[in-house]
């Protein structure tokens, strides 16, 4: 057999597009942690704030009524699955910031007149550095739930806590991102922030079960991505992992595992569809 | 051939009209100066060159490439040094540099080598491992002027690069530039600082209101205007009505082409004069009328002189003029990607 120049050229102009987008994403990644060892305090507040809900929302309902909860599972149990999925949630909410500031300072400018063997590496560095911060920041509330009394998950319900909160954190990711070249600023950015963060927090199934809501708040609370985040990570601490089973007893129909994480994915799918064009358009 | 040939672009911002067919040619190897006031058009021309920017009409070619179809390609051959230095406060110099070495792609051996030898040329040496959030206005400059220079690029552009910086700042570009220049490097440079442009450039282009409005260099473009350029004053400060009496008065001699009252100056009389000679009539024309003389100064045409034949203002007048005229929050959302 005969490989043809062509061929082996286009070969290598493949792999040298490849460590070239892999070098440009590293750098611009790099630059990110940088960022975070040297101001560290976006990651700390980033921990102590679901870790003063979980404690003080903890005790607040500790006495809460038998039988209230599903399973009859205490009250803190029940709210470190709310608790990992808001501080997850609300990491990559702010993914947009970083990129809104270079937007604003001009530094995006620098980016943009680099040949970049692809402009989606600014996006990509920016996923990267949020998905890992966010698991981190959900990993040191797991643990704190831990050791509060309040359970930690087996290994397969480890795995099942991760990927969910992987595709909660791309679908926040993506949306934020696309609110970061969509908004003329960073007021904007941090307004729409501010008013999504709590509202979805309590319409959702983090504080309390649906059947504890009055009817129009279980259909927002139904409908709530962060629901569907939610209700996996709790079957997940709840016990032996059974994703057929039904985890949300929504008002338009019963939910199963499997369709929470059907939902997260198409939503991650069609939030990155949809800011494609505004992302290709603002980086072209 | 040019190195940039600029055709017929326009580029609107809303109602505001920034390029109006402006028309350019950078020859190969030049230090070309593009010197218009403030709200001219200059950055909008360099961001389009830098494709960061696409015109609403117009060809540009930059490298012999059309920009607006091998960006990436263009955009490997230039670096471009931005008005407003956009720093990463957080980074130090060396991580931005390594940064932008990494977004051009070069090997980090030869990163790190070009990064030494930017230092030791540029002098950073003493705070290059400080935060760039402690530099000042000239260490912000001379980093951001390694940036561009760090991937060696044939081009090399800079928006006003001496803009607000002290002396020896200054020196040190200038000097890097012109080496630069020698090297075959070829430069473009904006400024609206007519001594940059008269120190640095071999050529170059007056824009105003989005044209392109005198080419060439700037000694051709001076010789080009002729005569000598007379200052008079009757006293320190005169007014309206003394200015006019001698202007009509002045305007009779042979050889006096022509006078402007500039208002601006105290109502001093800027001349236009054949030559040396032409001072002993203007001298004995006063005496007769039983005027004395304030100040009497005579020059070559200067790149103002140019500037003003060309747009019938001075390049003050014009600052001056636009000033009130710009929306800088507009200007900074159109900057904004």
């Amino acid at each position: 057999m005969t490989i043809s120049t062509s061929a082996v050229s286009s070969l290598a102009s493949e792999k040298s597009s490849f460590s070239d987008l892999m070098q440009e994403t590293f750098a611009l990644t790099r630059r990110l942690f940088l960022q975070l060892a040297r101001r560290p305090s976006t990651l700390v507040a980033g921990i102590l704030q679901p870790l003063i809900w979980l404690v003080l929302f903890g005790a607040l309902f500790s006495n809460a009524p038998e039988g209230l909860l599903p399973g009859g599972m205490s009250y803190g149990r029940f709210l470190g699955a709310g608790v990992i999925v808001f501080t997850a949630f609300s990491g990559a909410l702010n993914a947009g910031l970083p990129v809104m500031f270079d937007r604003e300072f001009g530094f995006l400018n620098r980016l943009l007149v680099a040949p970049l063997c692809s402009r989606n590496s600014i996006v990509f560095a920016s996923v990267i550095y949020i998905t890992t911060i966010s698991l981190l920041q959900s990993l040191a509330i797991m643990g704190t739930a831990s050791l509060l009394g309040y359970g930690w998950p087996g290994p397969a319900g480890l795995i099942l806590v991760c990927f969910t909160l992987l595709l909660l954190v791309f679908a926040v990711t993506a949306l934020s991102l696309g609110l970061a070249f969509a908004l003329p600023g960073h007021i904007e950015l941090i307004a729409v922030i501010f008013v999504a963060n709590l509202p979805l927090l309590f319409a959702s199934t983090a504080l309390a079960p649906l059947s504890f809501m009055p009817s129009w708040l279980a259909w927002l609370a139904a409908i709530n991505p962060l629901t569907f985040a939610i209700e996996p990570i709790r079957a997940a601490y709840a016990g032996p992992l059974d994703l057929d089973i039904v985890l949300i007893h929504a008002p338009y129909g019963d939910v199963r595992g499997f369709d929470c994480l059907i939902v997260l994915t198409l939503l991650t799918i069609g939030l990155f569809l949809l800011i494609g064009p505004l992302l290709n358009r603002k980086l072209a | 051939m040019p190195l940039i040939e600029l055709k017929e672009l326009e580029k609107s911002y809303g109602a505001v009209k920034a390029l109006r067919g402006l028309n350019l040619n950078v020859p190969k190897g030049s230090l070309f100066g593009l010197l218009g006031p403030n709200g001219s058009g200059k950055t909008t021309t360099l961001r389009i060159i830098c494709t960061l920017l696409a015109p609403d009409s117009g060809q540009v070619q930059v490298v012999g490439l059309n920009a607006l179809k091998k960006a990436r390609e263009v955009r490997r051959a230039i670096g471009y040094v931005a008005q407003d230095v956009a720093i990463d406060k957080i980074l130090t110099g060396r991580e931005l540099l390594k940064l932008q070495g990494d977004l051009y792609h070069l090997s980090p051996v030869y990163r790190d080598q070009r990064i030494e030898e930017l230092i030791s040329r540029l002098v950073m040496s003493d705070w290059i491992d400080r935060r760039c959030g402690s530099y000042s206005g000239g260490m912000r400059r001379r980093i951001d002027l390694a940036s561009g220079l760090l991937h060696q690029p044939q081009l090399l552009i800079l928006d006003e690069p001496t803009v607000g910086l002290d002396i020896e700042s200054r020196s040190t570009i200038w000097q890097l530039l012109l080496e630069l220049k020698n090297k075959g490097t070829t430069i473009l440079l904006s400024s609206h600082y007519l001594e940059e442009i008269e120190a640095l450039a071999d050529q170059m282009a007056i824009i105003d209101e989005g044209r392109v409005i005198a080419e060439g260099s700037p000694k051709n473009l001076k010789e080009k205007l002729g005569g000598d350029r007379v200052t008079l004053r009757v006293r320190e400060f005169s007014d309206e009505n003394e200015a006019k009496k001698i202007s009509k008065l002045l305007e009779t001699i042979e050889g006096v082409r022509q006078v402007v009252i500039n208002q601006l100056q105290g109502f001093s009389l800027n001349l236009v004069v054949d030559d040396e000679s032409v001072l002993k009539c203007i001298r004995e024309k006063l005496a007769s009328a039983d005027l004395k003389i304030f100040a009497l100064s005579q020059s070559r045409p200067s790149l103002d002189d140019v500037y003003l034949q060309a747009t019938g203002r001075t390049l003050m007048d014009a600052e001056l003029e636009l000033v009130g005229q710009r929306d800088m929050k507009l200007e900074s959302k159109n900057a904004m990607r």
